[in-house]
């Protein structure tokens, strides 16, 4: 377990020089020139060629890159353009805005994705099935950032029940930081819950109709024992392994969500970065979300494989 | 995987007594089909038709403007109300249909262009063609898709093309994994030990003998890869790195609706609603079709 752990995390360190390169050269080799992207329509030989020199933009592009590289390892991310600041501190906090987001909305997709999908395979083919279907099919048959437009005007415009924009100030107490959470989360919550809540009701009717359940139904113990103690625990496996996939797909939809709600975290810095062309704060801002990426998936690899003992030997899974 | 086998078209001529699929047995098997998929079929066939003669149904030009009307609520005159500029919501959304399947129809076709041939040949080559294949797609995967497709397009201009190019290229692996799992499944069968016997060429092998096999699962992944585009390429223009103004894009709408959502919320309503029944449909359809092809679900319902 231990050298397949290391394995993968090497493959993540690859994933992330390749991003860093890919994301350096972009900025670079393609064919809109930073420097006169930085200056717009002032843009002449003089003023390019100086601040080119400036941003050492004139050096070769190894040691750029090597500057560059060299710096993010020591939690140098550059200077905002735009700003005139230190990238850093402002993107720490708000990527700590957005992880509490985040966190938030993972959890609630957890035990209510988990508790739909269980009691739509108990109840198979009944409403409760159907309806969990329904609910999942509306969830995910618009873009995120669509249901959070929706519960604006019905929360914000209509009954004035939540702030619609902005995060809070936590000095506030506890009710105003969590109002200014609650919509986004349940956008982000609506759109994840179908994928965890479909791949437990599949895994779970799978395991409800396997040879051990029917033995023990046939000893007699009661439904709540074998669905809760028989069932469950074999069928939590493969959800395990999509709530983490989907802390991935989450990464997408919060860049979406943060728009909407203009809330201050890292998806809305990378957005205004990129409408910007604010160069160093959007390098540090795909980097950071796509490091958090892949540790998403390496935790998804590595709790499958810790529950699936034939990955941790280096079985063949095709 | 187990999908069912259909052997060459001479073989399969020969199984099935033709006699009986006549009139009566059609429609009891047309009964039989799961209700996912006539409605599913039912609505993307109203999308197709919709989208095709979209000019002729809109009862305004998509741009046209009617400055006096500005912000109208939904009436007779106009079903959806007007935006800030007077503009018909309705026709804008129903042109904007055309757009939506545009790109992910364009997109689908990229993907399955490059990841079916991939997956054919890696699956029926195996090997050290397999090996590469497979981990060039791994190294794809291993990179958030949304980055990757912001990078671009905050870099380059963006268009609608440009877009479906890149959303093309990052459906490749999911399609080339389904396909070389599906032609492994296919390579032990016997109507491939009979082309190899008979020393078919690989060419014949590969697109006469595998992809027609192939090509019913593809139908449940294309189905899935078009919902994919047609919701990436709305979060897209709705960041403002998709569609540019004054497309009739559906994502767009919805974007540009959101300063008025207090007093004009059917400009971003109208449009959101179409690209949810336009998805579900086609969700349906895949659906549907996935239940009909894979035995492994007959029965269970």
């Amino acid at each position: 377990m231990l050298i397949y752990a290391l394995q993968r995390l090497g493959a993540v360190a690859a994933t992330l020089f390749g991003m860093s390169l890919m994301v350096f050269l972009s900025t670079h080799a393609l064919p809109s020139n930073t420097a006169q992207l930085i200056l717009g329509q002032y843009s002449t030989p003089e003023t390019q060629a100086a601040l080119e020199h400036k941003l050492g933009l004139d050096q070769p592009l190894v040691v750029q890159y090597l500057d560059w590289a060299g710096g993010l390892l020591h939690g140098d991310l550059g200077k905002s353009m735009v700003m005139e600041r230190p990238v850093a501190p402002m993107l720490w906090e708000a990527f700590g805005r957005s992880a509490i987001l985040a966190a938030l909305a993972m959890s609630v997709v957890a035990v209510l994705g988990l508790t739909l999908g269980v009691v739509a395979a108990v109840w198979r083919g009944r409403w409760p099935d159907h309806a969990a279907s329904v609910f999942s099919y509306v969830g995910i048959s618009v873009p995120e950032f669509y249901w959070g437009l929706v519960l604006i005007l019905v929360f914000g415009s209509l009954w004035h029940l939540l702030p619609t924009s902005g995060a809070a100030n936590w000095s506030n107490g506890l009710g105003a930081g969590l109002s200014h959470l609650v919509l986004p989360a349940a956008t982000l919550t609506f759109t994840l819950l179908a994928h965890v809540s479909r791949l437990t009701r599949s895994s779970m009717a799978e395991v409800l109709e396997s040879m051990y359940v029917k033995v023990a139904r046939a000893r007699g113990l009661p439904e709540r024992v074998v669905i809760l103690r028989h069932a469950l625990r074999n069928a939590l496996l493969p959800s395990i392994t999509v709530l983490a996939q989907d802390f991935g797909f989450l990464i997408g939809g919060i860049v979406a969500v943060e728009t909407v709600f203009a809330y201050p975290g890292l998806g809305q810095l990378l957005i205004f970065s990129m409408q910007r062309q604010d160069l160093p704060l959007m390098q540090a801002a795909i980097l950071v979300l796509t490091a958090v990426y892949c540790l998403a998936n390496l935790g998804a690899d590595l709790a499958y494989g810790l529950a699936n003992p034939r990955i941790r030997y280096g079985g063949a899974l095709d | 995987m187990a999908w069912p086998i259909r052997a060459s078209a001479t073989a399969a001529r020969l199984t099935e007594p033709a006699v009986l699929t006549l009139p009566t047995a059609a429609i009891r098997r047309w009964r039989r089909l799961p209700p996912a998929l006539l409605i599913g079929a039912a609505m993307v066939l109203v999308l197709l038709i919709v989208a095709a003669l979209a000019q002729q149904i809109a009862p305004y030009p998509f741009d046209q403007m009617h400055i006096r009307d500005r912000f109208s609520p939904p009436s007779l005159r106009y079903l959806a109300g007007t935006d800030e500029y007077g503009r018909d919501v309705f026709s804008r959304v129903l042109i904007g249909s055309q757009l939506s399947l545009l790109l992910g129809v364009s997109a689908t076709v990229i993907s399955m262009g490059i990841g079916v041939p991939l997956g054919l040949l890696a699956g029926f080559r195996r090997g050290l063609l397999d090996e590469v294949v497979m981990r060039g797609l791994d190294l794809m995967m291993a990179f958030p898709p949304i980055m990757l497709v912001l990078l671009i397009l905050a870099i380059t201009p963006p268009s609608i093309m440009k877009t479906a190019v890149i959303i093309g290229v990052l459906s490749v692996p999911p399609i080339a994994r389904v396909t070389r799992s599906v032609t492994l499944d296919l390579m032990s069968g016997e109507f491939m030990e009979a082309a190899h016997a008979r020393g078919e060429r690989t060419w014949y092998m590969l697109l006469r003998e595998l992809l027609p096999n192939v090509w019913p699962v593809l139908m449940v992944e294309a189905s899935l890869r078009v919902v994919f585009a047609v919701l990436l390429g709305a979060v897209l223009s709705f960041l403002g790195f998709g569609v540019q103004p004054p497309s009739a894009d559906w994502g767009l709408m919805i974007s540009d609706g959101r300063e008025f959502v207090d007093d004009a919320p059917w400009i971003s309503i109208a449009p959101g609603i179409a690209m949810g029944l336009t998805v579900i449909g086609i969700s349906l359809l895949g659906d549907g079709l996935r239940e009909v092809l894979d035995p492994r679900l007959r029965g269970r319902r």
